[in-house]
């Protein structure tokens, strides 16, 4: 058994690491010299006041809330084809398919809803959506709701959400969801 | 005799409402240090710069319900608490807190018991206040309760050896163990700081004290990333703001005891009068258990022990009989 252990000295061991009293004065000061230079300087502290101040360094590649495209004539983009359905590793995506009878597509979601409380804000569902119908650039962090029942999003909430970046970006790609 | 008794109660009432006041108000500077020194903000939504964080922390722990878990221990569970309030403020009663003063032509001695023997009684005070988390923590029928009554017993049996040996060289000087005979010998200047004279033994003496009072680098009774809340764990409300303000009552009262024995006490510092140079005194050990606290991460159990019995002690027992050497 003791053939097996294998003993690692510790790495640079100094006299004065033994001794401990320089390093314990080192800690201090490096502490005094954080207490004098904030109360010089208040804004030297990188804070951010969180409820009154809302995050500024929101990029376009947060994955925010996720929020359902629409067409250029107004209607859900999505063609209900399970493809986000199918890539969800949390499987919180409910689709239920219905038959499009205006001819603009053959398929669309009667319901399309997505628990958020399982989600995990993978975007993998983005990924997968061949109709650019599902996006999370909403640049929504925080959703708050009284019971369970309000993080299930349905089809009308997620529609109604807009994109944070860019106004016509509440409308697919022209061209991919006509295809 | 009556007069001496209205006047020790008025005096003991007075303590014990400013020092809880000044226990509130430990909260929130703390609080605030130990942000600034983290680059944070701190408390700061209630009131100006969050100074009425401290209001509306009393109110929480005042209306909060008092709870007692089934198996507990009822009694001792709701005794301990105030043990460890109680001793913190009966240490506070031998330690002159002032220079004497006069007002309205009547001579008051900040002091509410002028004992021969005040610095026994206080660190024999503080001592038993150890009872109460070890009683809090196996009454409450806690497993993090016991393992935080165990490391009370492991730390009491290791810093008290070394609080009473260091303090002992300054008492061989002084040749009293009253901490006004102390403060008198200190009377002429900051050369005669007992400081200069004893450097070994002040911090041995403050190295114990931080242990006496719990404070962060052997705060292992209540080590919240390794036994939740220790011996408090199944507190809340008042019974756990008691603790609290037994904690920092404590740390008042070492304070107090560290400037008087080794900082010249409550004599003027050339323009400074007494009772500001003990105010500032007080202040800065204060911080400095703040400053400690931002700045150094916890001992174990066992390294306190190492400490306390391996270092501490042989050097207290060497100071010691150094200092008989040059006595004799």
């Amino acid at each position: 058994m003791k053939k097996n252990i294998k003993v690692i000295e510790r790495y640079n061991v100094q006299w004065k690491h033994r001794i401990f009293i320089p390093a314990i004065i080192e800690g201090l000061t490096i502490t005094a010299k954080h207490l004098l230079g904030n109360v010089n300087d208040i804004n030297r502290m990188d804070v951010l006041e969180y409820p009154e101040e809302q995050p500024k360094d929101i990029s376009g590649r947060y994955r925010g809330l996720h929020r359902l495209t629409h067409r250029e004539d107004g209607g859900v983009a999505c063609v209900a084809c399970f493809m986000c359905a199918s890539a969800c590793p949390s499987e919180c995506i409910f689709i239920e398919a219905t038959q499009r009878e205006d001819g603009v597509d053959e398929k669309m979601p009667q319901r399309f809803a997505i628990d958020t409380l399982e989600c995990v804000f993978c975007g993998y569902c983005v990924e997968a959506c061949p109709c650019d119908a599902i996006r999370m650039d909403t640049g929504i962090f925080s959703l708050i709701g009284n019971k369970r029942e309000d993080f299930l999003l349905e089809k009308e909430q997620l529609l109604s959400h807009r994109g944070a970046f860019a106004n016509e970006n509440s409308i697919a790609k022209s061209g991919v969801a006509s295809k | 005799m009556d007069a001496l008794i209205i006047e020790t109660v008025v005096k003991a009432i007075v303590v014990l409402l400013v020092i809880s006041a000044l226990a509130g108000f430990g909260t929130y500077l703390e609080r605030k240090v130990l942000a600034f020194m983290q680059r944070r903000l701190g408390p700061m939504h209630v009131g100006p710069f969050g100074l009425l964080q401290i209001l509306a922390d009393g109110i929480k722990l005042f209306t909060k319900e008092d709870i007692v878990p089934q198996h507990a221990n009822r009694l001792i569970f709701m005794v301990a608490p105030a043990i460890t309030a109680a001793t913190a403020f009966i240490a506070l009663a031998a330690i002159p807190l002032f220079p004497e003063f006069t007002i309205f032509g009547y001579t008051i001695r900040p002091i509410i018991a002028d004992l021969n023997v005040g610095i026994l009684f206080v660190l024999g005070a503080m001592a038993s206040g150890l009872y109460g988390p070890l009683l809090a923590g196996m009454a409450q029928a806690n497993k993090w309760g016991i393992i935080g009554s165990a490391r009370t017993a492991i730390l009491f049996l290791s810093y008290e050896v070394v609080t009473g040996l260091s303090i002992l060289a300054p008492i061989m000087i002084v040749g009293s163990l009253s901490l006004i005979d102390f403060n008198n010998a200190q009377a002429g200047g900051v050369s005669d700081w007992m400081v200069w004279k004893q450097p070994v033994a002040f911090v041995l003496f403050l190295i114990a004290g931080f242990a006496e009072t719990n404070r962060t680098p052997f705060d292992l009774l209540e080590h919240e990333a390794e036994v939740i809340s220790g011996y408090a764990t199944e507190y809340s409300g008042m019974r756990w703001g008691m603790f609290f303000i037994g904690e920092y009552a404590n740390m008042i009262t070492v304070a107090f005891l560290a400037s008087l024995v080794f900082f010249g006490g409550f004599n003027p510092i050339g323009f400074i009068p007494g009772f500001l140079a003990i105010i500032l005194k007080v202040s800065f050990f204060f911080f400095l258990m703040l400053w400690v606290r931002a700045s150094w991460p916890h001992v174990r159990p066992d390294q306190l022990m190492w400490l306390c019995w391996k270092v501490l002690m042989p050097i207290a027992i060497l100071n010691i009989l150094i200092t008989g050497i040059v006595l004799l």
